[in-house]
């Protein structure tokens, strides 16, 4: 099976007042067809900025520095914007976190998917468009009345399943979705991620999944990177992060996640903050917060680069050390 | 000596709207819809329910922040070594009732007032009741500081909330809840804005103060994992009702109401390999009674475990 | 020990403020302008006091003084060009005087006699650093007087409307219900009122002091637009979990909008006032322009008089009647202006580049 996204070496910086923010530092992963990929981080980790850089949709300070982002055998960085539209929405298409915000509330769905359509399928007749809104509708679990609804009388589930129609309407080979359900309720939360499995199943879709949220990633993945300050600190199948994980930083997220299965365990909890991604250092990202830092990993003699265990299963080897000594 | 800190009784908070031309349609939202519970010295109950369900309206009705429209609360009163009703209670009365319940709220920048210094926040409650001296005070706040791990407390004192980080607002939170010491805190989703990994921390903070300073929780969340690290107990609501209410570990291993099987069967696992237990929730077993007494509103299973009797519709 | 380390911080506040508000360029540019004006508002009475100034001469109404010159008599040509003059209009000269002036004072004078002139106005001088107006007073005296005029007019208009306007809006916040509703109307009703013409009729009815003009403008501002601004304000802040917490914890409604609801719109009511100061010295000079005010001396009526006297229509030979007094309203109106855009990035801390 080949890869339909393979990301070499990317690093991405911000251009702020302060300084450059090195928002993604020599991030490395491959989505197979047909798989389902998870990214997985706490807040301001870099992963948003990842998904930003799949479709060049990065803000203007934004600067990719090096690397590259081979979707389906072209590199996307190097491609003028002309070229870019057709990889967006047609190859890679977006369900972002906040659907209720994503619809113009003056227009009927309908009609903004329609708008969608026409843009990248302008020979279309109308019929046509509508009967490709209705599969989408009936894929997606809505009722067909709600082509002519708007926004405003949907609940947060129906609109949040709208959006994914709306992704799915130029046939992408894969999807990006950002934590797409965080708004939602939970029993709603978890109709939506089922709809997603199944349409990624029935159209052989790629997903590339990103939350904070490992029981989610730990359901709807089948490999899974995790990162922090920027950096991919360990990546590999999601079983074998789950049930064998190298990293510290991997091993505290797992152990700070309350469940409602097995026993009431006590959880661990991380102290401090992560750090600012302005200054650059040699030394590990995460050694100020890892409960036990060897020396190593403050003068920074070991970069931070990760290392291949077995069948596919990558850590940090700064960590991967530490722990294996 | 008494079991409870709050008794709430067939509590109903009714929302009245008008619209209309010259406000004739009448409106009425049942937030709270009648709910009743116990809360125990020194144990914790947690509320769970969706967003809109009623949990946040049945706190602020607690707090007397929005008039109850019927029921009955009733809280401990130390002076007269008995459960006194909140109705009817002269100012006196009140402000001694609010000495002892505290709230912390989820969003950790709005709950403070951003022009005051940490310090200042920390202190208005002593300064609200008049207790002890100034001196007092501030050491009380230097103390607490302290307890809820913002230390070395000098560098947190004259700091405004904006310089502060999430967890550190949410720390500040705390100590303010608990400088009067109260009996009984009400927390709404206090972790929920809260960074992953920093989340535990805080949980384990209010449970070890718990502990030590004898303080009962209220603790109000959706997460039902969350409610199941916090509380001894746990409340499901739904539509403005309390559907099921039992011991937490009862209530995960044996849950009777629809609604809570529907619940617990969407909550996803932190492992691959683990297959959730699904309750197969039909349309039918939502509209099951399960006494014909339609008025009760919660009928003992025995066990401590008491489940909703009425209708419960319009879920999906 | 702990106390001493509490105390302490206490007095830091101001200077944190402070140092905040120097990064402002804008701000700095303001303050050093309003402190400029300042200055010049004390000076002059400094200057009295010390002797340095004696009041007959750089009195700024009614000091007097003549700058001396003499004056060559001439006979002016009846037509033009001459081989001394170009125009009618440079006949007489600077230092020449007219005989068919002068003769119904002075019959005897004769074609080339030297008379002593006195120049009024003067232009400046090392006597007058801005030459004297053509009632012989020192322009640079009334300029400082205008100075006190404008801060006080100002600053208490100002003030007097901000207090206003924000208790007003506060307690319709806070309040609501009928409250809120007359506050509501009684703004739509001022709103409604152009503000100059208002003044304009006032003044016809009684005689206008300064303080009666800080007083009508700072009740007219009061009571007007800025309500409702810091009413939506305060309503922001009153739904904040912290004044629910300040609820719970069993804070009085008023210990709550002091301590809490004022607070917070405290830094739009003093935006409020800092343009307050702004628009009413600008309302000032246009009311002494056209002579509505009973006030002694004023940068407008300074210009009203050059206007009265023909000196703007001069061209910019008078400049020294008409300049500084144009300038020094806009530079201090416009110093304010500055200051409140200054202050701006201290009460809105968020803002502020992180």
């Amino acid at each position: 099976m080949s890869n339909i996204l393979e990301v070499k070496d990317l690093n991405m910086q911000y251009k702020t007042s302060e300084g450059f923010v090195k928002a993604i530092q020599d991030v490395s992963f491959d989505i197979p067809e047909k798989a389902s990929f998870g990214l997985v981080g706490e807040s301001g980790c870099g992963k948003t900025s990842v998904a930003m850089s799949l479709l060049q949709l990065q803000s203007d300070n934004a600067e990719i520095t090096s690397g590259s982002i081979v979707f389906d055998g072209t590199d996307i960085v190097q491609l003028s914007e002309q070229d870019l539209r057709k990889v967006r929405w047609f190859g890679i298409s977006i369900v972002f976190q906040g659907a209720m915000n994503a619809w113009n509330p003056v227009i009927k769905i309908g009609e903004q998917i329609r708008e969608a359509i026409r843009e990248h399928y302008p020979e279309n007749s109308k019929d046509q468009n509508t009967e490709i809104i209705l599969d989408l509708f009936n894929l997606v679990g809505l009722d067909q009345t709600v082509i002519e609804r708007y926004p405003h009388e949907l609940s947060g589930g129906m609109k949040q399943r709208a959006v994914i129609a709306l992704a799915l309407s130029c046939q992408p080979k894969l999807i990006i979705a950002d934590e797409p359900t965080t708004a939602l309720d939970v029993v709603i939360q978890d109709q939506i991620l089922k709809e997603i499995r199944k349409i990624q199943n029935k159209l052989g879709l790629s997903l590339l999944y990103i939350s904070h949220d490992i029981a989610v990633i730990a359901e709807m993945t089948d490999l899974m990177a995790v990162m922090y300050a920027g950096r991919i600190v360990e990546i590999g199948k999601t079983t074998d992060l789950f049930s064998n994980p190298k990293h510290t930083y991997t091993k505290m997220l797992l152990e700070s996640t309350p469940s409602i299965t097995g026993d009431r365990k006590t959880l661990k909890s991380l102290e401090g903050e992560p750090p600012s991604l302005i200054d650059f250092q040699e030394a590990c990202s995460f050694s100020s917060r890892c409960p036990s830092p060897t020396k190593e990993c403050k003068d920074g003699s070991i970069s931070m680069k990760l290392i291949e265990l077995e069948d596919g299963h990558k850590v940090d080897q700064c960590c991967y050390r530490c722990l294996n000594e | 000596m008494n079991k409870n800190i709050i008794e709430i009784e067939n509590l109903k908070t009714y929302f009245e709207s008008s619209s209309g031309l010259f406000n004739r349609n009448k409106i009425i939202t049942k937030a709270v819809d009648g709910i009743s519970f116990d809360l125990e010295f020194g144990k914790s109950l947690g509320i769970v329910g969706q967003s809109g369900c009623g949990k946040t309206t049945t706190a602020r009705t607690i707090t007397m922040l929005e008039e109850k429209t019927s029921g009955d609360i009733r809280y401990f009163n130390e002076s007269t070594n008995e459960m006194i009703s909140l109705d009817g209670l002269d100012e006196g009365e009140i402000k001694n009732f609010r000495r002892n319940v505290q709230m912390i709220f989820q969003d950790p920048y709005e709950a403070m007032n951003p022009r005051w210094m940490i310090k200042d926040t920390i202190l208005e409650p002593l300064s609200i009741h008049n207790i002890g001296t100034e001196e007092d005070r501030d050491i009380a706040v230097y103390e607490m500081l302290k307890t809820v791990g913002l230390t070395p407390p000098e560098n947190y004192l004259n700091r405004y909330p904006h310089e502060l980080s999430g967890g550190q607002r949410q720390r500040v939170a705390i100590a303010r809840a608990l400088v009067m010491k109260p009996k009984f805190i009400i927390c709404d989703e206090p972790t929920s804005m809260l960074d992953v990994s920093i989340r535990i921390s805080i949980m384990d903070l209010m449970i070890n103060l718990a502990k030590d300073l004898d303080v009962s929780y209220l603790y109000i969340t959706h997460d039902l994992a969350v409610a199941r690290y916090m509380c001894e107990r746990i409340a499901v609501m739904y539509n403005g009702k309390i559907v099921e209410i039992a011991e937490t570990e009862e209530l995960l291993k044996n849950p009777i109401h629809p609604y809570t099987k529907r619940l617990i069967s969407s909550i996803p696992v932190p492992d691959p390999k683990y297959v959730r237990k699904v309750y197969e929730v039909t349309q039918k077993d939502l509209e099951q009674i399960y006494s014909l007494d339609e008025n009760d509103t919660l009928f003992d299973t025995g066990n401590n475990h008491y489940v909703a009797t009425h209708k419960v519709e319009g879920l999906i | 020990m702990e106390n001493n380390i509490i105390k302490k911080s206490k007095l830091t506040t101001f200077k944190q403020n402070f140092n905040r508000f120097k990064e402002s360029k804008i701000g700095m540019v303001g303050l050093v302008i309003v402190i400029f004006f300042g200055f010049l508002a004390i000076l002059q009475p400094f200057l009295f006091f010390t002797g340095m100034w004696d009041y007959s001469t750089y009195h700024p109404v009614l000091g007097y003084d003549a700058v001396p010159y003499t004056a060559t008599v001439v006979e002016c040509p009846k037509e033009y060009p001459t081989e001394n003059y170009n125009t009618r209009a440079d006949c007489p000269s600077l230092n020449e005087i007219s005989i068919i002036t002068l003769r119904p004072f002075m019959p005897e004078v004769e074609i080339g006699d030297k008379v002593e002139r006195f120049r009024q106005p003067a232009p400046p001088s090392r006597s007058h650093i801005l030459g004297t107006d053509s009632l012989g007073r020192d322009v640079f005296s009334q300029i400082m007087e205008g100075s006190q005029v404008a801060f006080f007019l100002g600053l208490l208009s100002a003030t007097l409307s901000v207090f206003i306007s924000t208790i007003l809006g506060s307690i319709a916040a806070y309040f609501g219900g009928i409250v809120d509703a007359y506050l509501m109307r009684q703004s739509d009703l001022l709103l409604m009122l152009p503000s100059l013409p208002l003044l304009f009729i006032i003044s016809a009815f009684t005689e206008l002091k300064v303080w009666h003009l800080a007083l009508v403008i700072g009740i007219l501002g009061g009571l007007g637009g800025s309500v409702i601004t810091i009413k939506s304000q305060a309503l922001q802040v009153k739904v904040k979990p912290f004044v629910d917490l300040a609820r719970i914890t069993g804070g009085s409604r008023m210990n709550i909008l002091f301590s809490h609801i004022l607070p917070n719109v405290a830094p739009l009511a003093i935006l409020f006032m800092v343009f307050g100061v702004t628009g009413a010295i600008a309302s000032e000079s246009v009311l002494s322009f056209l002579g509505l005010i009973n006030l002694d001396m004023s940068w407008g009526l300074m210009i009203a008089l050059s206007q009265a006297d023909g000196y703007i229509s001069a061209g910019f030979e008078f400049w020294w009647l008409v300049v500084p007094a144009g300038l020094s309203v806009t530079l201090l109106a416009g110093g304010f202006y500055l200051i409140g855009r200054g202050l701006d990035d201290i009460f809105n801390p968020r803002l502020r580049k992180r």
